[in-house]
C-alpha cells in the first residue's frame, strides 16, 4: 500500500513539473557556432546577450569552437550527423565550399521567407560582394570583416627624413631604402602574405585571380596569378628581400606584427583589425595609410576583404529559423554594429552605422579606424575586385604560401614559383570541381 | 621466467579480455575501417553527394611529387628524431645511474619533461627559436654570427622541429634506460672491472647487449612516436612550412582532410600511413629483434 502512494506522488510530482515547465513556454534555443576569441568573443558574447534580452521568445546559445578550421569541421561533423547548429561562422575562403554546400538556407531567403524586409542597397557593398550568389542574393551575412592597410613607424619615418607614406610601390623603393640607409634594419614586412600581396594586390590594380570572373562564373576557373604584373612585383619583392628593403617574417601575423612593434622593421602591411594589437604593445609615433599602388594605376580599385561571415544551416524546424532571422537583423541594426566597430575595429556591415559615426565625430578621434574603410570603399567593386570564389581556397592559399617561401629562399624564382603555384593550384580546382558535381 | 596461469573455466580468460577487445575495435578498427571505405570515395565534405572512384585517390597520390617529398621528409624526420632521443637518453641514463649524490632527485627531474605535451614543447622550443623574438636565436645569430631562420630556411625549420621532438622523448626512453640499467647484475661489471676492462669497454661489452631488449622496445616505440605523436610540434611550431619542408605524412593527413576538406585524398594518405608503419614495425621485428639477447 505504502509503495503504491509513493509512485502516485511520484508520478503527480513529475506531471507537476511538466505542466509548468510548458505553461512558462521555455525560450526555444538557437544555436551559434564561432570561432571568436578573447576580446572580441566577449563583444560578441554581449551582442548575443543584449538579443537574449530584447525577447522572451528566442535564447541564442553562443559556442566557440576553436580556430575558423576546426569551427568549419565542427559545423560539417554536425551536419553530416544531422546535429547542425542553426548558425555557423565560417571564413571568407570556406566561402564557396558552403555556397555549393546544399546544406545551407541563403540568408536572403531566410529574410525573404521571415517576413524581414531587409533594403540590401543600404550595406557596404564590397563588403557585400563577397558573399553574394550569381544571381545577385546575399547567401550568408557578413559578420567581421577586415581589409589590409599599411602601418608606419613615424619616429624612424622622420629619421630617414621621411614626411610621409609611401603611396606608390617606386615611392615604396625609395622610402624603404631612405629607412634602412638610416639605421632601420629592415623596411618593410607584410602579414598574411597571400591575401595582401596576391589577393588584394590583384584586386586593386583591376586583374583577375582567376578566370571566369575569380570564380563567380563558373568552377572551371583557373588560377592567372602567374600574370607578369604580379610576376614582376613578386620579383622586386625578392630584390627589397636582398638588401633587407623587405622581410619575410611568417605567413600569418605574429612574427611580422612582432618586427614591427620591436621598431626592427619601418613599415607593416597587415589586417585593419591588427589596429588593437599594435596601439596595446607600440611605443612609438605611429600612423597608418592605404596599402600602396602602381604609378601606372591612376584610380586604384578597391581593396577586398577578409574575415569571416554567418551561414545558416539547413534541418531546422521553421518557426526556429524565424529566431534566426530576428537574431540576424538585430545584429545589423546600428547599435550592434557601432558596438562591434568600435570594440574590434571590423568593419561596419551598413552604410547607416557608418554614417552615424562619421556624423559623431568617431573618426576624427580615431582616425586609424578609417583608413580601411576609406580603401575598401574608394571606387564600386568590379568583377576583379568583388571578391573571390574558389573551392580548396584554403589549400590554394597553402599553395601559394609555399611557393612564395621557395622564392624568398631562393630556390626559385618568381615565374617558376608562380607558375608552379598556379599549375598546383588548378590541380587542386580541378578535384574540386569534380567532388561538386 | 615465463609465468603461466591456468583457467577451469573456458569462457573466464575471453571476457577478462572483452573490455580491451571492445575499446580497440571502437576506437580503432572501426575507425581504420571507415578510413579504408572512405579512401575509395570521393566525396564533398558535407557528405551530400558521394562518388566512388576506385583506386582514383591512391594513384591521384603517387602521382604527386610532393607526396614523395613527404614520405622522404618523414623518414628523416623520424628517424633523426628517434636515433636523437636514443642516444641521449641513453647517454643521460648510463650518467644518471653512476650518480652518488641525490639519485632520487636527479631521476625525478630528468623525467618530468615528459609530462609536457608535444604542442607545449613545440611551443617552448618555438619561444627560444623564432627569429624575430625568440632568446636563443637572437644570442646565436648575435655571438656565432650563424644565419637562422626557420621561418624561411626549411633546413633550420626541420632541424628544429627534430630537436623539440626528440628532447620530448628523452625522459621516455631515459625511465626505461635506467630499469635496464639497473636490472643489470653488478656483479658481471665488477668482475670485468678487476680483468681490467675499461668503463666504455664494459660499456660496450656487457651493458649494451644486456640492454639490448629495452634498445629494441625503445626503437619501435621511438619511430612510432616520430611518425604520429609530433603532430602537435609540427602543428605548432611550423604548420608544415617553409615551403613544405617540415610537411610530414601525419601532418599532410590533417591538411589535406581537415584545411582542405579532401577528405579522400586524406584517407588515403591515413591507409598509406597505416601500412608504412605496419611494415616498419614488422621488420623490426624480422631483423633487429634476432639480435636481442633476452635474458630470463
Amino acid at each position: 500500500m505504502k509503495h503504491r502512494q509513493l509512485t502516485f506522488v511520484l508520478t503527480m510530482g513529475i506531471l507537476a513539473i511538466f505542466l509548468a515547465s510548458n505553461a512558462l513556454a521555455a525560450p526555444i534555443d538557437i544555436q551559434f557556432w564561432h570561432a571568436q576569441r578573447g576580446p572580441r568573443a566577449d563583444t560578441l558574447n554581449k551582442m548575443v546577450d543584449a538579443f537574449n534580452k530584447s525577447q522572451t521568445q528566442y535564447l541564442v546559445v553562443a559556442s566557440e569552437k576553436g580556430s575558423y578550421d576546426e569551427t568549419m569541421n565542427a559545423g560539417i561533423a554536425a551536419f553530416r550527423s544531422n546535429k547542425q547548429p542553426h548558425i555557423l561562422q565560417v571564413y571568407e575562403v570556406g566561402t564557396q565550399t558552403m555556397m555549393l554546400s546544399k546544406a545551407i538556407y541563403p540568408v536572403y531567403d531566410l529574410m525573404k521567407d521571415t517576413g524581414h524586409k531587409v533594403d540590401w542597397k543600404s550595406y557596404l557593398q564590397p563588403v557585400l560582394s563577397y558573399y553574394v550568389a550569381s544571381n545577385g542574393e546575399l547567401q550568408s551575412l557578413p559578420f567581421n570583416s577586415s581589409t589590409p592597410i599599411m602601418f608606419y613607424n613615424k619616429d624612424l619615418f622622420k629619421k630617414a627624413g621621411l614626411t610621409g607614406p609611401p603611396r606608390t610601390w617606386d615611392e615604396m623603393g625609395e622610402a624603404t631604402a631612405k629607412l634602412v640607409a638610416s639605421g632601420a634594419e629592415y623596411g618593410m614586412t607584410v602579414a598574411w602574405q597571400t591575401w595582401v600581396m596576391i589577393e588584394n594586390y590583384s584586386a586593386i590594380h583591376n586583374l583577375p585571380l582567376s578566370t571566369k570572373a575569380n570564380g563567380f562564373d563558373g568552377l572551371d576557373t583557373e588560377l592567372t596569378i602567374n600574370n607578369p604584373m604580379v610576376v614582376k612585383h613578386m620579383e622586386r619583392l625578392k630584390t627589397w628581400m636582398n638588401d633587407k628593403r623587405f622581410t619575410y617574417e611568417e605567413r600569418e601575423y605574429k612574427g611580422p606584427e612582432a618586427a614591427f612593434i620591436s621598431g626592427k622593421c619601418a613599415i607593416l602591411m597587415d589586417s585593419i583589425s591588427a589596429i588593437g594589437a599594435l596601439k596595446k604593445n607600440i611605443k612609438f609615433d605611429w600612423g597608418a595609410a592605404p596599402l600602396p599602388v602602381e604609378a601606372s594605376m591612376k584610380d586604384p580599385q578597391n581593396s577586398i576583404i577578409g574575415g569571416a561571415s554567418l551561414w545558416v544551416l539547413k534541418g531546422h524546424p521553421k518557426n526556429e529559423y524565424q529566431g534566426v532571422a530576428d537574431f540576424l537583423a538585430f545584429l545589423a541594426n546600428e547599435e550592434m554594429q557601432i558596438l562591434w566597430h568600435k570594440e574590434t575595429g571590423y568593419f561596419p556591415i551598413t552604410l547607416q552605422a557608418y554614417n552615424k559615426l562619421k556624423a559623431d565625430g568617431y573618426y576624427n578621434q580615431e582616425p586609424l579606424q578609417e583608413v580601411g574603410i576609406l580603401q575598401m570603399t574608394r571606387r564600386d567593386p568590379t568583377v576583379n575586385s568583388r571578391g573571390i570564389r574558389l573551392g580548396s581556397f584554403p589549400q590554394i592559399r597553402d599553395v601559394m604560401n609555399e611557393e612564395l617561401e621557395m622564392l624568398w629562399q631562393g630556390k626559385k624564382s618568381a615565374k617558376q614559383a608562380l607558375d608552379e603555384a598556379v599549375s598546383r593550384s588548378n590541380e587542386i580546382l580541378r578535384q574540386f570541381e569534380k567532388r561538386s558535381q | 621466467m615465463l609465468k603461466r596461469s591456468y583457467f577451469s573455466s573456458t569462457y573466464l580468460p575471453y571476457l577478462l579480455i572483452l573490455p580491451q577487445t571492445l575499446v580497440i575495435l571502437t576506437f580503432f578498427y572501426w575507425p581504420a575501417t571507415q578510413a579504408l571505405f572512405q579512401s575509395f570515395l570521393l566525396s564533398d565534405p558535407f557528405g551530400v553527394k558521394t562518388q566512388f572512384v576506385w583506386l582514383d585517390n591512391f594513384t591521384r597520390l603517387f602521382s604527386n611529387q610532393l607526396y614523395w617529398k613527404s614520405i622522404g621528409i618523414t623518414f628523416f624526420f623520424s628517424f633523426s628524431t628517434a636515433l636523437l632521443s636514443i642516444a641521449t637518453g641513453l647517454l643521460v641514463a648510463a650518467m644518471a645511474n653512476r650518480a652518488l649524490h641525490a639519485k632520487a632527485i636527479i631521476r625525478t627531474l630528468l623525467v618530468w619533461p615528459y609530462a609536457i605535451a608535444p604542442a607545449i614543447s613545440g611551443i617552448v622550443w618555438l619561444f627560444l627559436f623564432h627569429p624575430s623574438f625568440g632568446v636563443i636565436a637572437f644570442s646565436v645569430m648575435r655571438w656565432f654570427g650563424i644565419h637562422w631562420n626557420p621561418v624561411l630556411d626549411g633546413a633550420d625549420a626541420l632541424f628544429l622541429v627534430i630537436i623539440a621532438s626528440a628532447w620530448k622523448q628523452i625522459s621516455y626512453n631515459f625511465v626505461f634506460f635506467i630499469a635496464g640499467l639497473q636490472s643489470i647484475p653488478k656483479s658481471l661489471i665488477e668482475a670485468a672491472a678487476i680483468d681490467g676492462a675499461s668503463p666504455l669497454r664494459r660499456f660496450r661489452v656487457i651493458t649494451l647487449p644486456l640492454l639490448s631488449p629495452t634498445l629494441f622496445f625503445l626503437m619501435v616505440m621511438n619511430v612510432v612516436y616520430a611518425f604520429f605523436e609530433t603532430f602537435g610540434i609540427i602543428h605548432t611550431v611550423t604548420q608544415g612550412g617553409p615551403g613544405g619542408a617540415t610537411m610530414t605524412m601525419v601532418y599532410k593527413v590533417y591538411k589535406d582532410g581537415f584545411v582542405g576538406l579532401d577528405l579522400g585524398s586524406s584517407a588515403a594518405q591515413s591507409v598509406v600511413l597505416m601500412i608504412v608503419i605496419v611494415v616498419l614495425t614488422a621488420l623490426q621485428f624480422k631483423y633487429v629483434e634476432k639480435k636481442v639477447q633476452y635474458t630470463g
